[in-house]
C-alpha cells in the first residue's frame, strides 16, 4: 500500500469516525482544519461530505454581484427549496477556497448570506447537500480590489 | 455589551433571522506595518439555538468578511427565545439572546 492510499484509508475511517460522533448530536457543522485549509475547492468537500462529485442544479440559487468593487466585502447567498441537510460556500480563487459550512436541521430553511472576502476575480460556487448528493451553482465574480490583506 | 447583535422577526411561521458579530477576522496574510504577520484570528464556529435546541450551525474560514454577517431562516414563532454564540480560534466565546418579534 502506498502512502496515497493509506492516507484515503485514513481518511475514510476518521470520516466514519465523524459521523458516529457527530449524529446523536444533530450533525452540528464544526470547523475542521483540514477541509478549511485545503487548498483546492474538491480537496475541501472531499473532507467535509466525504465525496466531491457534484451536479450543478438550478434549484441552488446563488446570489453574488456581478462585480465586487471591494473584495473584502463581498455578499453572498445561497438559497435552495431543496430539503437541504447542509451548505457550502466555495470561493475558487481563495488560498483556501471553502468560506463557510452550515448544517441546516429539519424545519430550518435552505439559505444562508453572509459578506466573503475575495482576493481575485474568481468563481463563487455554492454547494447544497441533499438526499446525500451534492449540488452545485457558480457564478463568477470580478473583483477590482481584493480583500486577502496584502 | 456583546459582540452580537440578533434580529430575529417571524412572518408567516417563518423566522428570519440577521446577525451581526463584531469580531476582527484576521487572516494571517495581512502585515503590520514593521512588515511582520498578524496572526490568523478569526471566528470558527457559530451556533444558534432556539429554546435550547440547535437550529442553525455553521463554520467559517477566514475568508469571511471582518465584523461577519450572517443571515438564515427557520420556521418558528413569536416570543421564543433565540441564542446565537461564537467561538473563534483562540477559544474565546461570545454569545446573545433575543426574543423572536
Amino acid at each position: 500500500m502506498d502512502r496515497r492510499s493509506v492516507l484515503k484509508v485514513a481518511g475514510v475511517v476518521s470520516a466514519a469516525a465523524t459521523a458516529l460522533v457527530a449524529m446523536p448530536r444533530l450533525a452540528m457543522a464544526a470547523y475542521t482544519e483540514k477541509a478549511f485549509k485545503a487548498k483546492g475547492g474538491a480537496d475541501a468537500l472531499q473532507n467535509v461530505y466525504g465525496a466531491n462529485a457534484t451536479t450543478p442544479s438550478d434549484q441552488v440559487k446563488l446570489k453574488a454581484p456581478d462585480i465586487a468593487e471591494n473584495g473584502a466585502v463581498v455578499p453572498v447567498e445561497v438559497e435552495t427549496d431543496m430539503q437541504a441537510e447542509s451548505i457550502a460556500i466555495l470561493i475558487d480563487g481563495n488560498p483556501s477556497p471553502l468560506a463557510l459550512t452550515a448544517d441546516i436541521p429539519a424545519g430550518t430553511k435552505g439559505l444562508v448570506k453572509t459578506r466573503c472576502r475575495m482576493g481575485k476575480t474568481t468563481n463563487v460556487t455554492a454547494v447544497v447537500k441533499s438526499g446525500g448528493k451534492l449540488y452545485t451553482a457558480s457564478k463568477e465574480v470580478k473583483v477590482t480590489i481584493g480583500g486577502c490583506g496584502g | 455589551m456583546s459582540s452580537i447583535r440578533i434580529k430575529a422577526k417571524e412572518r408567516k411561521g417563518e423566522v428570519d433571522v440577521k446577525c451581526l458579530m463584531k469580531h476582527d477576522m484576521e487572516t494571517g496574510l495581512r502585515k503590520d506595518k514593521s512588515g511582520k504577520k498578524i496572526p490568523e484570528h478569526w471566528i470558527q464556529d457559530v451556533t444558534a439555538e432556539l429554546n435550547g435546541k440547535a437550529v442553525f450551525s455553521c463554520a467559517f474560514n477566514t475568508s469571511i468578511s471582518k465584523d461577519p454577517y450572517l443571515a438564515f431562516a427557520f420556521s418558528g414563532k413569536k416570543g421564543d427565545t433565540l441564542k446565537v454564540s461564537w467561538k473563534d480560534n483562540t477559544g474565546a466565546t461570545d454569545s446573545a439572546e433575543t426574543q423572536i418579534k
